[in-house]
């Protein structure tokens, strides 16, 4: 038996509740740290900035589940819609963190979106990803019928980009971690687009 | 074209070599005082005087100053411990983590372009003597966020006078050490360095203009900038640049790093102005670093705060076009 199908044995014995689980600890953890002093002295943009790349974090791990099983034979297929969720989640605690601590004035936000480039594509990127929570669970594949669902879920490729590039916009100078972010998503696209046309040809 | 000695000539005054060390002053009362620890004494000013040396103000007194604020200032550890210093890393926390292995003596400054005495001078010689003040300013980084920060420092007005600079200079402009070795940052290209950055001579003849080389009257960290950087405090922080290594008074305006870099976005001026938003930040409102997770805006004041001191300065010129 190879390495791919012994992992996929032990794979099948955890429960996806643990993803969701495990996943809702982290934003938990850095809303404690940063009211305790532990994210330092700015602790707004520290967090936000944290539940940010949490969000990136999980989005790419979430979009190599497919390409992995293509390459290594392992499959995470069971797990794609609480991890699709989790970075759903990260994203939310972001705005959230980005409306209620950061901006905080009401008539501020809507300026900001509209004015601010970044802003503007890391909101399109959420919004993209709402029909994707809306859709995730069983009733809505049946209702949509799977080529329908499978199509309207290409809008992750859409909300993945939209990240990489609202990180990338909104650092001065170019430092290297949102080129890697934008590197990884664009990489695990473009597996996507060479099978594509792979298949057709 | 290295000189040991700063010429006589161009010294304002005395300067703090004319002054009897201060060991060395106690040491006389010591001698006054008491016979037989008088002979012991005699062993004493050579290392009295080296310890004197060490001392970063060369024994001077520290004034205050009527431009401190009188606001709350921030803490040591909060002004150590956020900020932006390329030159060691892009994080807020990465100057805090690399810069302590930056060699701040020996440190030489280059002195050159319109001026009376080119040169390269050691640091000492070069600012020594010059009056030190506490000024207690507001910091407003143009990412929206501020401090209020005691530095200690001398008016750069007085340094331009002692290297004497020629009318037709209009401008100076400052660099920053490049040394890949021990600034980690310079190792990519993630700005073009050396740093650099410049200001119109009025607005460096200003006195709230001050080049500082002490925080919290001990000397200044390396996170924050050592030995010496500048401080203009109604402009945005980078335009207050660090670790300086070069002085160049020019006709012409100098290259300023972040204007190279995106005109767009950093203007030369680069002036505290809540009316005229970046590109990427409102700049209407700005977050005092210190405040915790449930910290509030408040709103940023024109020319940060100083429009008092500064305002004529920039009479009659429109200033969302010179941002």
């Amino acid at each position: 038996m190879s390495l791919a199908q012994r992992l996929n044995i032990a794979l099948r014995r955890v429960p996806i509740w643990l993803v969701y689980l495990v996943g809702a600890l982290p934003p938990v953890w850095y809303l404690y740290l940063g009211a305790t002093g532990g994210l330092g002295v700015e602790p707004i943009a520290a967090l936000e900035h944290a539940l940010g790349l949490l969000g990136l974090q999980m989005m790419v791990a979430t979009l190599a589940v497919t390409p992995l099983r293509r390459l290594t034979g392992v499959s995470l297929l069971r797990f794609r819609r609480a991890m699709g969720l989790v970075t759903f989640y990260y994203i939310s605690c972001h705005l959230l963190v980005w409306l209620v601590l950061d901006v905080q004035a009401p008539a501020r936000i809507w300026a900001d979106i509209v004015e601010r480039p970044y802003i503007t594509v890391g909101m399109a990127g959420f919004a993209a990803m709402i029909p994707l929570a809306v859709t995730s669970n069983d009733r809505a594949v049946r209702k949509l019928g799977p080529r329908r669902w499978a199509r309207l879920h290409r809008l992750t490729y859409v909300a993945a980009l939209a990240g990489a590039v609202h990180f990338l916009l909104l650092v001065r100078a170019w430092p290297l971690e949102p080129l890697l972010y934008l590197a990884a998503i664009l990489g695990l696209l473009a597996l996507r687009l060479g099978r594509r046309r792979g298949a057709r040809a | 074209m290295r000189r040991t000695h700063f010429p006589k000539a161009f010294t304002p005054d005395l300067g703090w070599a004319d002054v009897t060390p201060k060991p060395l002053f106690m040491n006389r009362r010591a001698l006054m005082a008491g016979g037989a620890a008088a002979l012991a004494a005699g062993a004493l000013p050579r290392a009295a005087l080296a310890a004197w040396e060490d001392d970063w103000t060369g024994g001077e007194e520290i004034a205050a100053s009527r431009f401190s604020t009188d606001e709350e200032p921030n803490s040591l550890d909060e002004i150590t411990n956020y900020n932006n210093f390329f030159e060691f890393g892009t994080g807020k926390e990465d100057p805090a983590r690399n810069a302590d292995a930056l060699t701040t003596e020996p440190w030489e400054i280059t002195v050159d372009g319109l001026v009376e005495n080119p040169g390269t001078y050691d640091l000492a010689e070069l600012v020594g003597g010059l009056p030190l003040e506490e000024r207690i300013y507001r910091l407003r980084c143009v990412e929206a966020w501020s401090m209020v920060i005691p530095w200690v420092g001398f008016e750069l007005r007085t340094l331009l006078d002692r290297i004497g600079v020629r009318p037709e200079a209009r401008f100076v402009g400052f660099e920053t050490l490049v040394r890949p070795e021990e600034m980690p940052g310079q190792r990519r290209g993630i700005l073009e360095w050396p740093y650099r950055d410049g200001l119109r001579l009025d607005e460096a003849r200003n006195p709230l203009t001050i080049m500082a080389t002490g925080l919290y009257r001990e000397p200044l960290p390396n996170v924050n900038g050592a030995p010496i950087r500048l401080v203009v405090p109604w402009k945005y922080g980078f335009k207050s640049i660090k670790s300086i290594v070069r002085i160049t008074l020019t006709e012409e305006q100098p290259v300023c790093t972040w204007n190279q870099q995106n005109p767009r976005e950093y203007g030369f001026y680069s002036n505290v102005n809540p009316n005229v938003d970046h590109p990427r930040w409102s700049q209407a409102t700005e977050r005092r670093i210190g405040g915790g997770l449930f910290n509030s805006r408040q709103p940023t004041q024109m020319f940060n705060g100083y429009e008092e001191y500064v305002a004529d300065l920039y009479a009659g010129m429109d200033l969302s076009e010179h941002f």
